[in-house]
Formats: structure tokens, C-alpha cells, sequence
């Protein structure tokens, strides 16, 4: 029954990406926050959710979606992976310049933000790897393994800066997400060997 | 065999003499030392306003932050320090004016203010406090709340003379 399967596997997705969104819109932190700090917020909260969703895509779980349509999206979810950080640093700026200033000097009081800051050096990286992977002068083997690593270093960061704030997203539904991401980045560097495989062409 | 015994509890003996000796040695320098002044913390100036008018309560209240001034040295109570406040609460951001109020300490160097319920920014519950008057060295504190349910939080000072 394969249709079944494809809404099942959709459905879950579906909902373990809304029900931490609608969780942290729920917060009663929200009342007292301005609009500019709710989004700030939100943008960390997609960028959390788009973390789960890349594994996703190149690993090729989603059924009902041809090779070349996953990487596309792949690249789409990760410019807009890319859009949330900044969005999220620069929403926290205007929120308060000197927390964010100690957050990016690695000065802070607050441990999660250096974790948070590691991410965000590695999300920048794994985009400028994915631009430049047409380019790219050496084997794809190489380019896989820099690319996978500097993807370990964010999905790693991101679960402990998530993991370490209280802030608006519901305890459980973050736990949730973020053990889902960390899966789903295990599953596909499993199932694809990244550490021993060649250029593969399946996808 | 008495001679083992007696052995043995002479070392015992030295033992703790050394130990007592060791131990002495360590606090009576700290004690010639005095009491160690508070250390600005990591983020305790941020969204720091200098000046914060002498208040009754900032906003409408409901949560106390308390705590105490002393000297450095000899531990002495500071009274008439002037303590500036201020926090992300359910009333305004670190970076209003009105979130911002100070208060002065009494008679035994302990000050007290009522201020809205600090609530959880930038990923923890804290709140600001800063000595910034000249008669003693700056420092600025930045506690966290045990639980983001806690209605005080308090902060100690140790100040060293200017």
C-alpha cells in the first residue's frame, strides 16, 4: 500500500514540524516580547525544523519526490536555513546589541550562545560548500566529508544551544525535534557511508 | 608492644599537628586578607543606563530583588549605597527606561526592591544590578533565577574601596 505509506511518512512530518511551532506559539514568553524578539525567536524555531528537513531531502525518506526535485529543495531549504540564522542573529541584535556582541565575541555568560555561534559559522560554510560544489577542483568524496562535517558541527550546535535556553519552544516538542534531527543526520551519513563512499550517483 | 603503640600515635600525633598547622596556615593568611571583593560578572553591564532615578518600586511589583553591600576587607555593612536595578520582566525590556530603577541600602548594608516578575530573555531568567556611585570600584552583577518561577532573586556585593 504504497499510498498509505507516502501520507504516513508525510503526516508524520507534517506534524513534527507543526507541533513545535505551534508549541512556541503558545508561550506565555510571547505576551512580554516585542514583535522584532518574537521573530528573532520564530526564525530560530524554523531553523531548527529546516535542520530536520535537509537529511530528509538528500537521504531521500519523502517519498513521491524525483532525485533531481530533493535536491533541489535541498538547496532551497538550505538558503532558507541559511536566511533563518541571519535572521535570527540580526533580530536578536536590534533586541539587545550587547548580549549579542558577547554571544558572537564567545564572551557571554550565557553557555548555549557559543554553541549557537559555532552553528551559524558552519551553516555559512556548508552553504558556501554547496555553491561551490560544481567547482569543486578535487573528488566528490572530499567535498561529501567537508560537507558532512561541517553539517555534524551544526546539527550538534544547534541541539545544544536549543536544548540549553528557555525561551518559547515547549520542552517536550523540542526535545522531540531535536532528537528526530540528530536521527535523521545519523540515518543518512549511515546509509550513505559518507565516510567510505565515492561518488555515488544514486542520488 | 608499647613501643609500636607509642609509635604509632606519635605519628598520629604529627600528623595532625601538621594537618592543623597546614590548615591554620591557609586561613589565617586569608583572614589577614579579608573579604575578597565581588567580581563584575560576564554581562552585567548590558543594556546598563547609567544614572537610574531612587525609586519606591519599578512598575507595578510583585517580585523582589534583594541583597547586601558590604566593604571589602573587613566585611563592614555598607549603608546609603546607592544599588541600580534593572531586567527583562512582564512590564518592559532591558533596554526601557522604565525597567530600570535603583534604591538605596539600610542601616545593615541590605537593600530590597519590589520590580515586575523577571521573565526568561536571551535564553535564562536573570536580572542586572550594578554599584556605579565612585566611592567604591564599579561592578556590575548579572544573577540567574533558579527557576523561571521564582518571585525574588538575590545578589550580594562586596566592594572595594575606590
Amino acid at each position: 500500500m504504497p499510498h498509505i505509506r507516502t501520507l504516513l511518512i508525510w503526516g508524520a512530518l507534517l506534524l513534527a514540524t507543526a507541533i513545535p511551532l505551534i508549541a512556541a506559539g503558545q508561550s506565555p514568553l510571547l505576551a512580554w516580547r516585542s514583535p522584532v524578539y518574537i521573530a528573532a525567536g520564530f526564525a530560530g524555531v524554523v531553523g531548527l525544523v529546516l535542520i530536520l528537513l535537509q537529511p530528509l531531502l538528500i537521504g531521500g525518506y519523502l517519498p513521491g519526490l524525483s532525485q533531481t526535485r530533493r535536491r533541489r529543495l535541498h538547496r532551497i531549504v538550505g538558503t532558507l536555513l541559511l536566511i533563518m540564522v541571519i535572521a535570527h542573529v540580526a533580530g536578536l541584535w536590534i533586541t539587545s546589541p550587547p548580549d549579542v556582541v558577547d554571544a558572537l565575541t564567545f564572551t557571554s555568560p550565557t553557555p548555549f550562545s557559543a554553541w549557537g555561534v559555532i552553528a551559524m559559522w558552519m551553516v555559512f560554510l556548508a552553504a558556501l560548500l554547496g555553491l561551490v560544489r560544481r567547482r569543486w577542483p578535487w573528488r566528490l568524496r572530499s567535498w561529501r566529508l567537508a560537507h558532512t562535517a561541517t553539517v555534524v558541527v551544526i546539527v550538534t550546535g544547534t541541539v545544544v544551544h536549543a536544548m540549553l535556553i528557555q525561551g518559547t519552544m515547549g520542552t517536550v516538542s523540542k526535545t522531540m525535534l531535536c532528537l528526530l534531527a540528530l536521527i535523521a543526520l545519523a540515518k543518512v551519513i549511515f546509509d550513505r557511508r559518507v565516510w567510505r563512499s565515492g561518488l555515488r550517483l544514486g542520488g | 608492644m608499647p613501643t609500636s603503640f607509642f609509635t604509632r600515635r606519635a605519628f598520629v600525633a604529627a600528623g595532625c599537628a601538621i594537618a592543623g598547622g597546614a590548615a591554620s596556615g591557609l586561613i589565617v593568611p586569608a583572614r589577614a586578607a579579608g573579604l575578597d571583593p565581588t567580581r563584575t560578572m560576564r554581562g552585567g553591564a548590558n543594556n546598563y543606563l547609567p544614572d537610574a532615578p531612587i525609586v519606591d518600586r519599578i512598575g507595578g511589583g510583585g517580585f523582589w530583588m534583594t541583597g547586601t553591600v558590604r566593604r571589602a576587607g573587613d566585611g563592614a555593612p555598607l549603608p546609603g549605597q546607592r544599588i541600580q536595578i534593572w531586567a527583562h520582566t512582564t512590564e518592559g525590556h532591558e533596554r526601557d527606561p522604565h525597567s530600570h530603577g535603583a534604591t538605596l541600602t539600610d542601616e545593615n548594608g541590605q537593600f530590597r526592591l519590589e520590580m515586575p516578575q523577571i521573565v526568561p530573555a536571551f535564553g535564562q531568567p536573570h536580572g542586572h544590578l550594578a554599584y556605579d556611585s565612585g566611592d567604591f570600584e564599579t561592578v556590575f552583577l548579572r544573577p540567574v533565577m533558579p527557576s523561571a518561577s521564582d518571585t525574588s532573586l538575590e545578589a550580594h556585593f562586596v566592594l572595594q574601596p575606590a
